[in-house]
């Protein structure tokens, strides 16, 4: 079964924190996310049984949320905010050049199953920008050439400090880990991360350490020169990616995400559908600790 | 000049104000015996008189909002944190969660003992992985300490808060929808009436208040009416959280007391524009509202002020664009977003959003048409006031003011065939 025994008494936890049953659908969605690196059609019938939902009640919520994932997502979800704010500091230079160093489509995992990579809009985080995600946790303020480093030591299994980490902001060693999280558990079992701390931080595009606070000073004018050299575009990026894709007969996921605009009946059949694995699932590291660097 | 104010973010600068023995140090949960020492009617009654807004965008009336709250249902009544913040260029929330969480709290306890709720739940946005880790820390440190749960400081109030993670979805800001979420649903917004005062989380009376608003009851109750209305202006009353973004030398949040000239948050505090570059569009409450241009720099950024300029206060989050920035371009990521973040409930925004994507792409791109302009107008009146809810109108914003303000520049991308900005970004990265 897709949730352990164990973890089901942890889902009835959840439940428990609830007036109505429910309410607790969306974290153990994310505990079975824990679990199976994303939401499986088993861990669907086996959660609408637990609810007293049908699986289609089930399957419709999961593809309404993007962070509920149809495929088995990487180690490291790298996320690269698109929106205006990161947009006008480089940050689709970014993501297609990530895109294309992993050689997949945005929202897609590289082959050795270690990093995914996707665009997403507003993080929250605009005076940061660009910013990057790994497991949620941001690196902010990236040059293009950051931010491949970054994700050339995630392909090593290393993980670099977050841009807060001296502020006391740790990252997720795994997508499972931050699954855990994120149903609302607590610490997740050590065997859910552990990772090498990678020996460099990632520093910010001017090698200051960011201090994201109130009334900072000024700092100086720096990564705008990529917009206004007018480069030519990059032809291998373009099509590594492409978010829309509409005329892909099998998008992507990230790029396929279910559209919310989508035919409602696409709902019903995600409780079904058995997404084909891309990508292996996702890596577990072996156990040690999970809180390294905090 | 008007001075930058700390209140909100008094204790930021305090790398451990997020730890409980350094909030208290520094006068944390010092209103809750103040609060316990009132009757809750007198404490709603303070925060209808000291005129405090909604922060979240609408700008409602927070006593107000608190004193619709349907009595003798025998039913629970909820409070409902809305920490799902993500209007683009918005960062205050998660800001004020990073650093200074048990401010939330706080608020949270003395707002939930106004309105009798004994279960109050914080729906976060499940992205922000630090401000969740502190958050969370933050709560459990409270129950520690005996702040929540059974008979909250001896008070004889008890209070739970649950903290409850949102799994992207933009839409779950909007209070309805924010409740579908909370229930298990797909967040999707729901008819009001009956609103949520009414018939809320579990058809039970609740209130939906931001975090902003939340934490500044506390300050409220500590300093008093009057303290708090010496700020802003008569109908904005007290000090506002600004989030500048873009190209400004020093983005970041700010506090003001409401009614600053928008010309003191982008040119002072924020550093102004980045060297070598003018202005040349701004929003003043993230993309949802209407951009504004240098030539409305002076207008108070208060709800008045800016609803007078022809836009909304919003959030309060300054999206600044420079003369090089190609404005149909901006619109294109503006709309991305929408056409992304449509629910799909509604037909005027789920199918309105995406034509619009799709002909500011064509411009962009070199197919455009001079119809295409009217056509974008067009459908802006068809959502605009057609959609379910607030995120369809939101999508026309940008649109609707770019066309008032740059309409030229769209006909260039028509008679030039594309995109007269060099590295058009857009097209650079997604297409």
């Amino acid at each position: 079964m897709p949730l352990s025994e164990q973890n089901l008494a942890r889902a009835e936890e959840l439940i428990a924190r609830y007036p109505q049953r429910r309410s607790a659908l969306l974290p153990i969605l994310f505990l079975l996310q824990a679990e199976d690196g994303y939401v499986s059609p088993a861990g669907v019938a086996q959660v609408a049984d637990l609810l007293g939902l049908t699986r289609a009640e089930v399957g419709a919520v999961a593809t309404f949320y993007t962070m509920f994932r149809r495929r088995p997502v990487g180690k490291y979800l790298v996320s690269v905010c698109k929106t205006l704010p990161c947009q006008l500091r480089g940050a689709r230079e970014i993501s297609a050049a990530l895109a294309e160093r992993l050689d997949v489509p945005l929202g897609g995992t590289d082959q050795s199953g270690m990093v995914t990579v996707e665009e997403v809009e507003c993080l929250a985080a605009c005076d940061g920008a660009p910013v990057v995600q790994v497991n949620t946790e941001n690196y902010e303020r990236l040059s293009r050439d950051e931010a491949l480093r970054l994700v050339e030591a995630l392909l090593r299994d290393e993980l670099p400090a977050p841009t807060f980490a001296a502020a006391g902001s740790v990252t997720e060693p795994s997508t499972a880990s931050l699954h855990w999280r994120l149903a609302g558990l607590g610490d997740p079992p050590a065997a859910f991360g552990a990772t090498a701390a990678a020996a460099e931080p990632a520093a910010t595009a001017d090698g200051q350490p960011a201090a994201r606070r109130i009334g900072r000073e000024p700092s100086p004018p720096e990564p705008t020169e990529q917009r206004e050299a007018g480069e030519p575009q990059p032809a291998e990026g373009a099509g590594a990616a492409a978010p829309e894709a509409p005329t892909e007969p099998e998008p992507p996921e990230g790029s396929g995400e279910p559209r919310r605009g989508a035919p409602v009946d696409r709902d019903a059949e995600a409780a079904h559908e058995a997404p084909q694995d891309e990508g292996p699932a996702p890596e577990r590291g072996p156990s040690g600790s999970g809180e390294a660097g905090r | 000049m008007t001075e930058q104010v700390r209140v909100l973010t008094s204790r930021w600068e305090d790398d451990r104000a997020h730890e409980i023995d350094r909030f208290m140090e520094l006068d944390g949960y010092a209103s809750l015996d103040a609060a316990f020492a009132k009757a809750p009617e007198d404490l709603v009654q303070l925060v209808k008189d000291s005129g405090l807004r909604g922060r979240g965008g609408a700008g409602f009336p927070t006593g107000m909002k608190w004193g619709f709250l349907a009595k003798g249902t025998g039913k629970p009544t909820y409070l409902v944190v809305n920490a799902d913040e993500s209007e683009p260029g918005t960062f205050k929330d998660m800001e004020l969660l990073e650093r200074d969480p048990h401010a939330l709290v706080e608020g949270v306890i003395v707002s939930a003992y106004a309105i009798g709720c004994r279960t109050a739940l914080i729906y976060l946005r499940g992205e922000c992985g630090w401000a969740g880790r502190r958050l969370q820390a933050a709560v459990d440190a409270a129950y520690d300490r005996g702040l929540l749960g059974r008979d909250v400081k001896g008070s004889g109030f008890d209070l739970d808060v649950v903290l409850h993670r949102g799994a992207g979805a933009y839409i779950c800001g909007e209070e309805t929808a924010l409740l579908s979420s909370l229930e298990g649903q797909r967040g999707q917004p729901k008819l009001r009436p009956p609103f949520p005062a009414v018939e809320g989380l579990y058809r039970a009376p609740t209130t939906v208040n931001n975090v902003e608003t939340i934490a500044a009851v506390p300050w409220i109750l500590r300093n008093g009416v009057d303290w708090f209305r010496s700020m802003g202006t008569e109908k904005s009353p007290g000090p506002k959280l600004f989030s500048v973004s873009g190209d400004v030398r020093n983005p970041g949040n700010f506090e003001f007391p409401l009614g600053v000239p928008a010309r003191e948050v982008i040119m002072e505090a924020a550093g102004g524009m980045l060297e070598g570059k003018t202005l040349k569009a701004w929003t003043p409450g993230g993309s949802s509202t209407p951009m504004l241009t240098g030539e409305h720099l002076d207008t108070p950024m208060d709800f008045e002020g800016i609803t007078a300029a022809g836009s909304l206060l919003g959030t309060a989050a300054v999206i600044v664009m420079s003369e090089d920035v190609c404005i149909v371009n901006a619109c294109l990521n503006f709309t991305e977003f929408y056409a992304h973040e449509s629910c799909g409930k509604c037909t005027p925004c789920r199918e309105g959003t995406d034509w619009m994507r799709k002909i500011l792409l064509r411009l962009e791109t070199g197919q455009g048409r001079e119809e295409d302009m009217d056509t974008l107008k067009d459908i802006c009146d068809s959502i605009f006031g057609r959609s379910f809810c607030a995120l369809g109108d939101g999508a026309t914003s940008p649109i609707v003011s770019a066309l008032k303000y740059f309409r030229d520049e769209f006909s260039e991308h028509v008679s030039g065939g594309g995109c007269p900005f060099p590295g058009s970004r857009v097209v650079a990265a997604a297409h």
